[in-house]
């Protein structure tokens, strides 16, 4: 059920451009979102909040703004923000029940970038509780369903992210990705979605979960607007100390249309058996459009990959236990009823943790345990050399490597719950390139005969942004997937 | 795997040092997810890591650092905000007991 006037169908660029002819406004605009969330969110369940009214305000206030004429592209712009971002104001749950009724008194520095640029924020979006899992099923307020198939699930962690974009609810969106949970769910739902390299987005008044591999990231329908959203992200920032300070290149700039003489890496640990063959000749397929577009595939060896898995559920569990330290019912949150403060501590995190979330917890705590420390921790932290060395090799002789993101097309709600690890193995793609600290594009490659969307991976080596993002906006202006619009 | 590697114990020591209470239930589904997670990170022992260093840092190295001056204002208000106890300008907490 499309709005009537499904001005919510936009993409960025299309409608930064009628904003800017006042073709339309970004108030019409804004409603066209906002009656496609409210007309679909029974059934998809994207959203956490809904701020209806402060973003017909920030809209009106947008319009004010290019009437004057020189306004940013993002000016005007609807976007979902995931529930892990500080937003001032506005609920922050990070979907779970320890946080209560947290309203942060502060604005994660992205949000305050975006604000500035004057985009309108139509709410906040769902995920697993604290990022942790792959479908959005850890919520503690319930699942996003996928946009394609409602018995589906989204992807996680950010599936409410991914399913809004594709289910045109929004324009663009905000996801975090730390073993793969913006490209699993734009892989899932069939929208655009990148990593980029450690520390070229600002992580400040971004809920920790593992602070080595956490990192922001746009949710688009085109490449061309996650590269507009990128520019607005990207930079240094001095209240996050792991932030580069690197100049941002104007990426849709890099968006030249040209592939000729790329080097694409193939790596044969990328394409084993246990993948459904059908994700597999879709990416073989896309890497065929390549090379017909003047890129040469280079078969390459990713050795560790095997062990790459292993090695980040000691590592993010380890860097989660310390960081959900800080969740203790004491200035924020939840509290539960107790005696003494040992108890306080205790009861709350056992009455506000899921199961998932204390899962990790525990494991990390072990990992990171007198006795164990060096078995496993330091273990995995010499694994994690082992694999950025892999990645380091293949960059000498590829400009990027092209991948699956996940072994399977969306699986259905339920079916993973029941074995962590289960779960776990789904990320084998995507965590390599956490663990290495590089940038990862996730594009459409086509659709499984359920007509379930596939998503094809982009490696570049680190800072290379304007590589994949061009190799992908390629692939994607070259006509060879026709995107499927949700039936919802 | 016949061999239970972790105890009961063992995951109760974690929990109390994680601060988490856990159900008898919980704590036996966590004993079994534990062994198996941990059966699976073993495998990182078939790699020979004793000459490699470990990764500390994925970004640019080194610590930045800045002037020792205060660049904020404060504002207790918008910090009790959310306490869920507080009286006047403090976070209630219960008493803390030797």
């Amino acid at each position: 059920m499309a709005s009537p006037s499904e001005l919510n169908r936009l993409t960025i660029a299309n409608a930064a451009t009628m904003l800017r002819k006042r073709e339309i406004s970004s108030t019409e605009l804004t409603r066209a979102c906002l009656d496609r969330i409210a007309a679909v969110e029974p059934r998809l369940h994207a959203f956490l909040t809904v701020t209806n009214e402060q973003a017909l305000e920030q809209a009106a206030a947008a319009d004010r703004r290019l009437k004057a004429g020189d306004a940013p592209e993002l000016c005007g712009i609807p976007l979902g923000i995931k529930d892990i971002y500080a937003t001032k104001g506005v609920a922050t749950t990070c979907a779970s029940k320890i946080l209560g009724n947290f309203i942060p008194p502060f604005d994660a520095t992205v949000i305050a970038k975006l604000r500035a640029e004057g985009a309108v924020f139509a709410g906040k979006t769902n995920m697993d509780e604290f990022a942790m899992g792959s479908s959005t099923e850890n919520s503690a307020f319930g699942p996003t369903m996928n946009p394609h198939d409602l018995s589906r699930v989204a992807g996680g962690s950010s599936g409410g992210s991914a399913a809004a974009v594709a289910a045109d609810e929004i324009l663009g969106a905000l996801g975090t990705d730390t073993g793969g949970s913006i490209r699993e769910p734009a892989s899932f739902c069939g929208v655009v979605g990148i990593k980029p390299t450690y520390s070229r987005v600002s992580r400040y008044g971004v809920i920790a979960f593992a602070s080595s591999l956490d990192q922001v990231g746009p949710f688009a329908k085109t490449v061309r607007d996650a590269a507009i959203m990128l520019r607005s992200l990207a930079g240094h920032d001095p209240r996050d100390s792991t932030c580069s300070a690197r100049a941002v290149p104007d990426y849709p700039r890099a968006l030249s249309g040209d592939v000729k003489g790329l080097r694409i890496g193939v790596p044969k640990e990328y394409f084993v058996a246990g993948m459904e063959p059908e994700v597999e000749r879709s990416v073989r397929a896309a890497l065929k459009q390549y090379e017909a577009m003047g890129a040469k595939t280079i078969d390459i060896s990713l050795p560790h990959t095997a062990y790459a898995i292993a090695c980040y559920y000691l590592v993010a569990t380890a860097e989660a236990s310390a960081n959900l330290a800080r969740y203790d019912g004491i200035r924020y949150g939840m509290r539960a009823a107790a005696e003494d403060t040992i108890a306080l501590y205790e009861m709350t995190r056992a009455q506000g943790f899921g199961a998932e979330v204390k899962r990790r917890i525990i494991l990390g705590t072990f990992a990171l345990s007198a006795g164990y420390y060096d078995a496993y921790y330091l273990k995995a932290m010499k694994v994690r050399t082992l694999i950025r060395r892999d990645f380091e090799r293949a960059f000498e002789t590829c400009d990027v490597i092209v991948t699956p993101v996940a072994p399977a097309t969306a699986f259905k709600l339920g079916e993973k719950m029941n074995d962590p690890l289960t779960m776990y193995l789904s990320d084998i793609f995507t965590i390599s390139v956490n663990l290495a600290g590089l940038p990862g594009l996730a594009i459409p490659s086509g659709y499984d005969t359920n007509n379930l969307p596939i998503g094809m991976q982009i490696i570049g080596a680190p800072f290379a942004e304007e590589t994949i993002l061009r190799a992908g906006d390629a692939f994607e202006r070259s006509g060879a997937v026709t995107l499927k619009r949700p039936a919802l | 795997m016949a061999q239970s590697k972790i105890t009961l114990e063992q995951v109760r020591h974690v929990a109390r040092l994680a601060r988490i209470e856990l159900s008898p239930q919980e704590e036996e589904h966590l004993r079994a997810d534990m062994d198996q997670i941990l059966a699976y990170v073993d495998k990182l022992g078939e790699l020979d890591v004793s000459a490699v260093e470990p990764t500390m840092q994925v970004g640019e190295s080194g610590t930045p650092m800045r002037a020792d001056e205060v660049t904020n204002s404060p504002d207790p208000e918008a910090m009790l905000a959310n306490a869920p106890a507080r009286e006047r300008g403090y976070f209630k907490v219960p008493k803390i007991i030797e």
